[in-house]
C-alpha cells in the first residue's frame, strides 16, 4: 500500500505522457496538457519542502544561539518580509516586493557571480596548464574563444605585424570555426549521451526498477 | 526612495566584495541576506504565478465546473506530510506522480529533441572536411562514453579522438563563462562607479 500504489501512480501518470505523445486526438492532448497544469500545482507546493529545511536548520540556529545565529536571523528576517510582502502586495512592477528585487536581491545576485571573476583566474591556472595533449587542447580553445569573441581580440590581431595585415579576419574565422566544428561536435556527443542516459533512467523509474524516491518513510 | 535603493545595493555590494579580503561577518552577512531574500522571491512568485492563476482563482470563480483541480489541491497539500514522523510515507502519492510526469516526458521530449533532431543535424553528406570532422567527432564522443567495451586498440584510438573533442568543448565553455563572469564585474563596477559614485560619465 504504501509503495505499490505510488508505483502504479508513477506507471500510469509516465505512461499516459507517452501515449499523448504519439495519439494526437484532441480528447488525449486536452487531457495530457491538464495533467501537465496538475504537475505544476504540485511542483510548487514542494517549494515548502525546501523552504521548511532552511527554516528548521536557521530557526535551530538561532534558538541555540550557536556561532553566526545573528546570521541566521538575518537570513530568516529576510525570508519571512520578501514572502510576505510579494504575497500580500502582489509581484507586479511598483511594489515593494519589485523594489527589494532591484535594489537588493538583483545587486547581491550580481555581485555574487562577479566575484567568481577573480576566482575563475586561479582556476584558470590550474585547469589550463599544458601538461599533456588534452589540456593544451583545453587551453587553445579557450584562448581563441576569450579573445575571438571580445572587440580588443580581432583589433589587436589587425595590429600584429604581417599576419594582422595579410589575415585581417583569420581570428574571426578561427573562432568561428571552433564554435561551429569541434565545439558542436563534442557538445553534440554529450547531449547524445546524457539524454540517452535520462531516457533508460526514466524507464527505470516508469518500470519502477529504480524507487529511490519512494524511500521517504518506511512501510512496504 | 531611488537614491536609497542605490546606496543599499552599493553597500551590499561592498560587503560581498570584501571576501576578496578574506572570510569575514559582513561578507556573511549579505550572503546570508542573499538566500534569505531569493527564497522569499521564489516563494511569493509560486504563489502569485502558479498557485494564484492555476489553482485559486479557477476554484473561487467557477467550482462548479473546476471541481477537479481539488486532486492536484490535495496531492500538493500532501507534501505537507514530509513534517511529521508518523504520516511522512503520504508524501510519495504526489511525489510519485510528479516523479511519472517527468519521467513520461523525459522518454518522449528527450528522444525527439535531445537525440533524433541530433543525430539529424549530424547525418550531413560527406563532401566537405568540416562536415567530415563534425560527423567523425559525434562518433568518437559517443565512442569514449560506450564503456560496454573496453578502450583498446582501434575503440582506444576514436575513444582518444572523442577526448579530444570533448576538451574544445570544454575549453570553449570554460572560456565562455569567465566572460560572462568577467561582463558581471565589469556591470558591478559600471554600477558602483557610475550610479553610486557618479566618477563616470
Amino acid at each position: 500500500m504504501k509503495k505499490t500504489v505510488p508505483l502504479i501512480i508513477t506507471f500510469l501518470a509516465g505512461l499516459y505522457m507517452i501515449v499523448a505523445y504519439f495519439v494526437p486526438h484532441p480528447a488525449v492532448a486536452n487531457s495530457a496538457q491538464q495533467m501537465q497544469g496538475w504537475e505544476i500545482i504540485i511542483v510548487a507546493f514542494t517549494l515548502v519542502l525546501g523552504i521548511g529545511n532552511l527554516v528548521q536548520v536557521h530557526y535551530g540556529k538561532v534558538r541555540g544561539r550557536r556561532p553566526g545565529w545573528f546570521h541566521s536571523a538575518a537570513l530568516l528576517a529576510c525570508l519571512a518580509v520578501m514572502a510576505a510582502i510579494g504575497t500580500v502586495w502582489g509581484v507586479a512592477e511598483g511594489t515593494v516586493y519589485y523594489w527589494l528585487y532591484d535594489n537588493v536581491m538583483a545587486p547581491l545576485s550580481a555581485a555574487m557571480f562577479s566575484l567568481l571573476a577573480f576566482f575563475i583566474a586561479s582556476a584558470a591556472y590550474r585547469a589550463f596548464r599544458a601538461r599533456n595533449k588534452e589540456a593544451t587542447l583545453l587551453l587553445l580553445a579557450a584562448v581563441v574563444i576569450m579573445i575571438g569573441r571580445v572587440p580588443l581580440g580581432p583589433w589587436l590581431w589587425a595590429k600584429l605585424p604581417w599576419v594582422g595585415g595579410h589575415w585581417p579576419h583569420a581570428l574571426d574565422q578561427l573562432t568561428q570555426w571552433v564554435m561551429d566544428v569541434p565545439n558542436t561536435a563534442g557538445q553534440r556527443g554529450i547531449k547524445i549521451g546524457a539524454a540517452l542516459g535520462a531516457v533508460s533512467m526514466a524507464l527505470r523509474m516508469l518500470l519502477g526498477i529504480e524507487r529511490s524516491y519512494l524511500t521517504t518513510g518506511g512501510g512496504s | 526612495m531611488a537614491v536609497f535603493g542605490i546606496w543599499l545595493g552599493a553597500l551590499l555590494t561592498l560587503c560581498i566584495y570584501s571576501f576578496l579580503y578574506r572570510d569575514n561577518p559582513l561578507y556573511k552577512f549579505a550572503e546570508h541576506v542573499y538566500v534569505g531574500i531569493s527564497a522569499g522571491y521564489f516563494v511569493a512568485a509560486e504563489v502569485h504565478n502558479v498557485l494564484l492563476p492555476n489553482l485559486i482563482a479557477p476554484l473561487r470563480s467557477d467550482f462548479g465546473h473546476r471541481f477537479y483541480l481539488l486532486v492536484p489541491g490535495l496531492l500538493g497539500v500532501m507534501v505537507f506530510f514530509a513534517f511529521s514522523r508518523r504520516l511522512n510515507w503520504l508524501l510519495r502519492y504526489p511525489l510519485s506522480f510528479v516523479v511519472g510526469m517527468g519521467a513520461g516526458l523525459t522518454v518522449t521530449a528527450m528522444l525527439s529533441a535531445d537525440v533524433m533532431a541530433q543525430v539529424q543535424a549530424t547525418a550531413l553528406p560527406l563532401n566537405s572536411v568540416n562536415n567530415v570532422l563534425l560527423a567523425g567527432g559525434v562518433l568518437a564522443t559517443l565512442v569514449y562514453f560506450f564503456f560496454s567495451a573496453e578502450h583498446k586498440g582501434a575503440v582506444g584510438g576514436v575513444a582518444a579522438a572523442g577526448v579530444w573533442y570533448l576538451m574544445i568543448a570544454f575549453g570553449a565553455a570554460f572560456g565562455y563563462t569567465v566572460m560572462a563572469r568577467i561582463s558581471l564585474l565589469i556591470g558591478r563596477m559600471q554600477f558602483l562607479l557610475g550610479d553610486w559614485l557618479h566618477l563616470l560619465r
